[in-house]
């Protein structure tokens, strides 16, 4: 059996998200990987190069153009042995396929009070930035963290992408594993320390400010701590749900102030969430109001430079954190 | 073109009406074959998927659809648009994302639209066109607008379950629909014969209880024709029809894909049935010039290459733009 030092330190997020893969299949042959051209074509971005000649057809599956068919079969298929990985591509398409995961996966071990295991992981990649249009850009992450039942984890590193699709696999329910197509060449420590799903890491120390957030953002944000004149704690959530919400307290209550970050909507994002449950415990440890650095609620303009207005950046994330600080 | 002429009364393709085809098909190619070019330069930003190798669907069906009939098509759209008549200048300045463009900027390639003229969009979700123009066709016979709605779609998009309860709902509803598979065989970098057991998309209409036809897609009249016939019913109140066109994909799903899962000899086989080549064949045969064709082509590659001057001066839509539109007053 290979080990997760094959991929090798400063390899890129899209092949620690192939190894992850590769190492579930490995391990347990109850693991499949299922999606659009997942297999020979090795998927419309490459992740899952290899994998069909490694693995083969009964592992490595490519399935028609039928989202609500091949989704609700994985659900079908988790429930009765198998682990399916199955990949939905663009999340906007999740539109097609909601009830698989909404009624089904998300509800079927509640409603069996427990008799029915589902241990399947839907991977959809997200982001906006591409000038891909508004019904190939969209982050949804909170809808599924609003639905009790699933798990919603996005990682943000390349080590993270290999081990929490490994926790994923592993995990007994239903995860929803979000990938930003903006990180697949990013290089990065495939070694870096392994947190359990469920659990935030503090990206970079800081004492003013501190910032949440997931995903590509982490990026925006850790550059926005480079410039910034004030000192900002980063913390990569890695999963919405179960959210980690320990760690943030910890942090806020050194700094005083909370910033969320993220590339989704912030109108009613999970951004909203964070700030409420935070206000709610350290309403009077807290200096400033808490605030969210999201999307406005417009669909995604196809126009680059208008994307790139909507979206935040490190220099908005820097100049909100410095206007938190200058405001107490 | 020629609104009320009903298939049934028009003699097969005269010159001249496969003439105006051809130069249908002359722009659709000209446009394409930039488009494709100026995508890899990095003019064009976004997701392109070109129909090069399909344009006698488009020039074929858009041809024999009348003014106000409605289209809804898909993420290889382009041609569907410029058949219906739309602006070559302001699908260029589209492409280009600027705020000049036909959506402002804000569609792009994968949302191409223009109501005013019938087009309801290109789309990015696969299956997405086949319910939109059913309920097209819906409000054409509920509120007597006589018009056809044509939804175009791949044969990919048959094995979605849109496709099923699309063309169920104009069967049972008996809505003019005209619902046209462009058959290219291929579905991203999947061949599409191994996604069904079914051999042809026309045969899955029966199973809905409604009519269908397979045509040679890289026939532009024979397109027409079909089409022509299929509208007219529609027109006539005898429900929707099933069109599949056999054709084939040129470039790569996306522009860049270098088609690895696709065979040589296919690829060629296929390229040599080029729908343009097929068509000034046979206008050669009926006395045609070479030099008229010619000209056609030219003329066309001409009113392209002033688009993308164009809109290549043009600016990027005011930031305001963002945030217009996202509802009504
Ligand atoms: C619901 C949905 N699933 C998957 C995709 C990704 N996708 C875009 S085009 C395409 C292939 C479509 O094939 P086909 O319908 O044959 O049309 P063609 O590209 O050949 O014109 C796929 C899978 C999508 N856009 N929407
Ligand atoms: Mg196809």
């Amino acid at each position: 059996m290979s080990t997760a030092s094959e991929v090798k330190p400063e390899a890129r997020y899209i092949d620690a998200l192939g190894e992850g893969m590769a190492l579930a299949l490995e391990e347990d042959e109850r693991v499949i990987v299922l999606g659009i051209d997942v297999g020979a074509g090795g998927g419309i971005f490459r992740v899952t190069k290899g994998l069909h000649e490694r693995f083969g057809d009964e592992r490595v599956i490519d399935a028609p153009i039928s989202e609500m068919g091949y989704v609700g079969a994985a659900v079908g298929a988790a429930m009765t042995g198998l682990r399916p990985i199955v990949e939905i591509m663009f999340m906007d398409f999740v539109g097609v396929c909601m009830d698989p995961i909404l009624n089904q996966a998300a509800k079927l071990r509640y409603m069996t009070a427990g008799a029915l295991e589902i241990p399947v992981v839907f991977r959809m990649q997200t982001g906006a930035g591409r000038s891909a249009g508004a019904q190939h850009s969209q982050s949804l992450e909170a809808w599924f963290a609003h639905v009790p039942g699933l798990k919603v984890v996005l990682p943000a590193t390349v080590a993270d992408a290999r081990d929490l699709m490994l926790d994923a696999v592993h995990d007994p329910n239903p995860v929803v594993f979000v990938e930003n197509r903006r990180l697949y060449a990013m290089r990065g420590d495939a070694e870096a320390e392994r947190l359990p799903l469920g659990k935030a890491r503090v990206a970079r120390p800081g004492d003013d400010v501190t910032v949440v957030t997931w995903g590509q953002m982490l990026r925006e944000c850790l550059s926005a701590a480079e410039e910034s004149e004030a000192s900002l704690e980063v913390i990569d959530l890695r999963s919405l749900a179960p959210l980690d919400l320990d760690t943030v307290v910890e942090s806020v209550r050194r700094s005083g102030r909370l910033l969320i970050v993220h590339e989704a909507v912030q109108d009613f994002g999970a951004g909203a969430e964070i700030a409420a449950r935070v206000g709610d415990l350290l309403f009077d440890e807290l200096r400033t109001p808490v605030r969210r650095l999201g999307a406005p609620a417009v669909p995604m303009p196809f126009s680059p430079d208008l994307e790139r207005a909507l979206l935040p950046t490190s220099k908005a994330i820097s100049s909100a954190a410095e206007g938190l600080k200058a405001e107490g | 073109m020629s609104t009320n002429e009903t298939a049934a009364g028009s003699a097969s393709g005269t010159a001249t009406e496969e003439f105006d085809l051809f130069a249908t098909m002359a722009l659709i190619r000209a446009f394409e074959t930039r488009v494709s070019e100026l995508y890899r330069d990095s003019e064009i930003p976004g997701f392109v998927h070109t129909s090069l190798g399909q344009e006698a669907v488009a020039a074929g069906v858009g041809s024999a659809l009348a003014d106000g009939d409605y289209v809804a098509t898909t993420h290889r759209g382009h041609g569907h648009c410029l058949a219906r008549g739309m602006d070559v200048e302001a699908m260029m300045a589209e492409l280009f994302a600027r705020g000049e463009g036909i959506c402002h900027g804000k569609g792009g390639s994968m949302h191409i639209a223009d109501p005013a003229k019938g087009v309801l969009g290109a789309n990015a979700i696969v299956g997405a066109s086949l319910p939109l123009g059913v309920g097209a066709a819906l409000s054409s016979k509920l509120l007597g607008q006589g018009r056809v709605s044509a939804a175009f779609f791949g044969e990919g998009a048959v094995n979605q379950g849109a496709f099923h309860e699309a063309v169920n709902l104009a069967a049972i509803w008996d809505l003019p629909a005209l619902l046209v598979c462009e058959n290219n065989i291929y579905a991203e970098f999947s061949d599409s014969r191994r996604m069904t057991r079914v051999p042809g998309v026309a045969d899955r209409a029966a199973t809905y209880g409604i009519e269908s036809e397979t045509v040679d897609g890289n026939d532009v009249l024979a397109v027409n024709e079909l089409a022509l016939a299929a509208a007219a019913r529609c027109r006539e109140g005898a429900g929707p029809f099933l069109i599949e066109a056999e054709t084939y994909r040129w470039h790569g799903h996306y522009e860049g894909d270098a088609q690895p899962y696709k065979p040589e000899h296919e690829a060629t086989a296929w390229r040599e049935r080029d729908p343009l080549v097929v068509s000034r064949t046979r206008l050669l045969g009926t006395g045609v010039a070479a030099e008229q064709l010619d000209e056609i082509e030219n003329q066309a590659s001409t009113r392209v290459e002033a688009s993308i001057e164009r809109a290549r001066q043009l600016p990027p839509p005011e930031l305001e733009e963002a945030y217009a539109d996202v509802y009504g007053e």
